[in-house]
C-alpha cells in the first residue's frame, strides 16, 4: 500500500475520531432514551403536588431533585432544590442528570430547554379537583407505576366519597373561602371563586361556595361584597409560615367589623393551618376532612 | 398691608387672588362634596337609606347599615384624604422642582412606602401601632427613611446644587428603590408575590376608620405646612433668586414645602398603595380652570382632587360589579389619556 501523505494521514484520522465520537454518541443517546421511556430512575419534580404523588405512589426513591416550595414529606428535605415555577435553576436541574423533568406547562422557556438537552418531560396542569386524580394516573402510567398509581387514586376517590356521603343531606351552609388576607385587617381577601380545587373541595364537604356563580379561581374580595354575600360560614385557610399559632385567635377576631355577616353573628368564623389547602395532591382528602369537620360538626 | 409680591410678573395680584378665591373654592369645594354625599349611596349592592339611618333596626342585624358604615363611607373617606393629598403633593413637587412632570412618585418617597409596605408582606412582619396594622405602619416608615434621603439631597441643593441636581437624585433613588422592590419580591413565595403585586394596584377598601385616623396624623401636619406655602411657591416657581430677593426665606420654603409633600405622599401611598396619576394631573386641569397662581391652585387641587379619586374608586366599585378593579388601575387607564391629551394640546 502506498505510504499517504502526512496532512492526509491526520484528515482521515480526525474524520474517524468524529466518526467514532458521532457513533458512540448516538448510541449512548438511544440507549438512555430507551431505558427512561420505560421507567424513569431520576425524576426532578417541579410541582409540589407532583412529588407528592410520586411518593404515594410509592416512587419516593426514584426523585433526583424538587422545587424550592416542597415541603411533603419530610424525605423531600434531603433532596437537591431546581428553583420553582418563575425561577428554575437550569444548570442545577441538568447536574442532576434528570430521565424525566415534571413541569407546569406554562413553563414555555424551561420546555424548549429541556427538548434542546433531549430530556423528556411530564407536562403538569392544574385545574379542578378530577384532573388531580387523573393526573396521578397519568403519571404513574408515564414512569411505569400504573397498578400502584391506579391504587393511590382510588384509595383517594374512596375516601374523599366517604366525605361526600358523611354530610349527604345535611343543609349546605352558604360558605366564605378565604385563602388570602393582609394580617390584622380585612383589606386585600382573597376567596375562592366558582372554579379550581378549593372550590371542588368545599362542595363535596358539604359547603355552598358563595361565590360559585363566580367562574374565576380567586376572587378579590371587598368589605362590601361580603356583607352583600352574608355567608354563614367563613373558612380562612394559612398555610407554610404565615400565621403563628398564638396570632390565630387574633386574626378571627379580626371579622368581627363585619357583625351583620351571618357567618360573624353566630361564631362561624374558622381559621384552618395546614399545607394541604394549597397543594393539589393526595392530602386533598385530609383538607376535604376538615372542611367537612368545620362545615358540618354535628356530624363527627 | 400690600406686599412686594402684589406685583409678581405673571400671577394676579392679591386682591384678584382674594376675590376669585371664594369662586374656586365655592365651585371645586361643591364637586367634592357632591362626590362626598352621592359616592357612599352607589355601589355593588343595592342600599336602602332609609334603612341605614333606621335606628329601630339593632345594627348587628342591619345589613344596609354596614354597607354604608363599614364598606363605603371609610373608603370614600379614605379616597377623599389620599386624592387631596397626592394632588396638593403634586402641586408642591411640580413648584420645587420647577417642571411640570413632577409628581408624588418623582423622588422616591412612594417608592420607599412601596418598598415598606411589600416588605412587610413578604416577610409577614407581625406588629401593629394604635390600631395600624404592619403594612401601612411599614410603608409609612419607609416613606420616611426615603425622605430622609431626599432630605440629605435638598441639603446638598441648598449649598448650591440646582433644582434639576436635586431632581435627578431623587429619580434616581426612586428607580434604585424600586430595584429593591423587585429584589424582595424575588424573595417572595407564590402567594406573597401574589400579594404584592395586588398591594402596588392601590385599594381604597380600608374597611375600618382607624387607618383614615391614623393617616390624618402625618397629613395634618402637611397641611400645615402646606398653608404656609401657597404665595412663596409662586415666587419659588420662578426661581430662588428672585424669591430670595423679595425677602422670602427660600431655603427654610423649600424644606417645609420638601417635608409637607412627602409626609402627605407617604401617608396616602400607606393608606392605598401607590395611585398613579392623581398627583401629576389634576394639578395641571386645575390649572386650565384658575391659573398658575398656587393661592387658587393649592385649594382647588386638594377639592379637585378629592372629587376625582372618589369619582375613580366610584367607577373601580361598580364597573364589572360585582367584581372590583384595583382603583389605581383605573386612575392610570383614565388619567393616561387625560396626560397626553394635556401635553398635546401645549405642544
Amino acid at each position: 500500500m502506498a505510504t499517504l501523505p502526512p496532512r492526509v494521514r491526520c484528515a482521515r484520522a480526525a474524520v474517524a475520531l468524529v466518526t467514532m465520537a458521532v457513533a458512540i454518541a448516538t448510541t449512548s443517546a438511544g440507549t438512555w432514551a430507551a431505558a427512561t421511556a420505560e421507567t424513569p430512575q431520576r425524576i426532578v419534580s417541579l410541582i409540589p403536588a407532583a412529588t407528592e404523588m410520586l411518593f404515594a405512589m410509592g416512587a419516593g426513591q426514584r426523585i433526583a431533585g424538587v422545587s424550592n416550595y416542597d415541603r411533603f414529606p419530610p424525605e423531600v428535605d434531603k433532596l437537591p432544590r431546581v428553583g420553582g415555577l418563575l425561577d428554575p435553576n437550569v444548570e442545577r436541574l441538568l447536574s442532576l442528570k434528570p430521565d424525566l423533568v415534571i413541569v407546569y406547562d406554562t413553563q414555555t422557556d424551561l420546555k424548549q430547554q429541556l427538548e434542546r438537552a433531549d430530556i423528556p418531560m411530564f407536562r403538569y396542569v392544574h385545574r379542578g379537583l378530577p384532573d388531580i386524580l387523573e393526573t396521578m394516573r397519568a403519571l404513574g402510567d408515564r414512569i411505569g407505576a400504573k397498578s400502584a398509581a391506579d391504587a393511590a387514586a382510588t384509595r383517594i376517590e374512596h375516601e374523599l366519597a366517604a366525605i361526600r356521603a358523611h354530610v349527604a343531606g345535611r343543609p349546605r351552609p352558604k360558605t366564605l373561602l378565604v385563602f388570602g388576607r393582609e394580617q390584622g385587617t380585612l383589606r386585600h381577601i382573597n376567596a375562592s371563586g366558582g372554579y379550581g380545587f378549593l372550590h371542588d373541595l368545599l362542595e363535596l364537604a358539604g359547603g355552598s361556595d358563595v361565590l360559585g356563580d363566580l367562574r374565576q379561581q380567586s376572587v378579590d374580595m371587598s368589605t362590601e361584597m361580603i356583607l352583600a354575600r352574608a355567608p354563614e360560614v367563613i373558612l380562612e385557610l394559612h398555610y407554610g409560615e404565615s400565621l403563628k399559632s398564638a396570632r390565630i385567635e387574633a386574626e378571627r377576631l379580626v371579622w368581627n367589623s363585619l357583625a351583620a355577616v351571618p357567618a360573624v353573628k353566630n361564631n362561624r368564623v374558622h381559621l384552618l393551618v395546614g399545607d394541604e389547602f394549597v397543594v393539589p395532591g393526595p392530602r386533598i382528602v385530609l383538607a376535604a376532612g376538615r372542611f367537612a369537620r368545620a362545615l358540618h360538626p354535628e356530624r363527627y | 398691608m400690600a406686599t412686594h409680591t402684589d406685583t409678581l410678573v405673571g400671577f394676579p395680584p392679591r386682591a384678584s387672588i382674594r376675590r376669585r378665591l371664594a369662586f374656586t373654592i365655592g365651585g371645586f369645594g361643591a364637586l367634592a362634596i357632591a362626590a362626598c354625599l352621592l359616592a357612599p349611596l352607589v355601589g355593588s349592592t343595592r342600599v336602602h337609606l332609609g334603612a341605614v339611618f333606621d335606628r329601630s333596626i339593632p345594627y348587628a342585624d342591619n345589613i344596609d347599615a354596614q354597607i354604608f358604615f363599614v364598606a363605603r363611607l371609610p373608603r370614600v373617606l379614605a379616597a377623599a384624604l389620599v386624592g387631596s393629598a397626592l394632588a396638593l403633593s403634586g402641586v408642591v413637587f411640580q413648584a420645587l422642582l420647577r417642571n411640570p412632570l413632577a409628581s408624588p412618585d418623582t423622588l422616591g418617597v412612594s417608592a420607599g412606602a412601596s418598598l415598606g409596605a411589600i416588605i412587610a408582606i413578604t416577610f409577614d412582619l407581625d406588629v401593629s401601632l394604635f390600631g395600624v396594622t404592619a403594612v401601612p405602619l411599614a410603608g409609612f416608615a419607609g416613606s420616611l427613611g426615603a425622605l430622609a434621603i431626599v432630605y440629605g439631597l435638598s441639603a446638598a441643593r441648598r449649598r448650591g446644587t440646582s433644582a434639576v441636581v436635586l431632581l435627578l437624585g431623587g429619580v434616581t433613588l426612586h428607580i434604585l428603590l424600586s430595584a429593591v422592590i423587585a429584589f424582595v419580591q424575588y424573595l417572595a413565595d407564590f402567594t406573597q408575590t401574589f400579594r404584592n403585586v395586588r398591594w402596588l394596584m392601590g385599594s381604597l377598601d380600608v374597611a375600618a376608620y382607624g387607618p383614615i385616623a391614623a393617616a390624618l396624623v402625618p397629613m395634618g401636619i402637611a397641611w400645615t405646612g402646606f398653608a404656609t406655602l401657597p404665595r412663596v411657591l409662586d415666587l419659588i416657581s420662578i426661581g430662588s433668586e428672585s424669591a430670595a430677593a423679595r425677602g422670602v426665606s427660600v431655603d427654610r420654603a423649600e424644606r417645609v414645602a420638601l417635608v409637607s409633600a412627602s409626609l402627605a405622599t407617604g401617608a396616602a401611598v400607606s393608606l392605598a398603595g401607590p395611585v398613579s396619576f392623581v398627583g401629576i394631573i389634576v394639578p395641571h386641569l386645575v390649572r386650565l380652570v384658575v391659573g398658575a397662581a398656587h393661592p387658587l391652585v393649592l385649594p382647588a387641587s386638594a377639592l379637585f382632587g378629592t372629587a376625582v379619586l372618589i369619582g375613580c374608586d366610584l367607577v373601580a366599585r361598580t364597573i364589572v360589579a360585582p367584581l372590583e378593579l384595583p382603583v389605581g388601575i383605573v386612575t392610570a387607564i383614565l388619567g393616561g389619556p387625560v396626560f397626553l391629551w394635556l401635553l398635546f394640546r401645549r405642544a
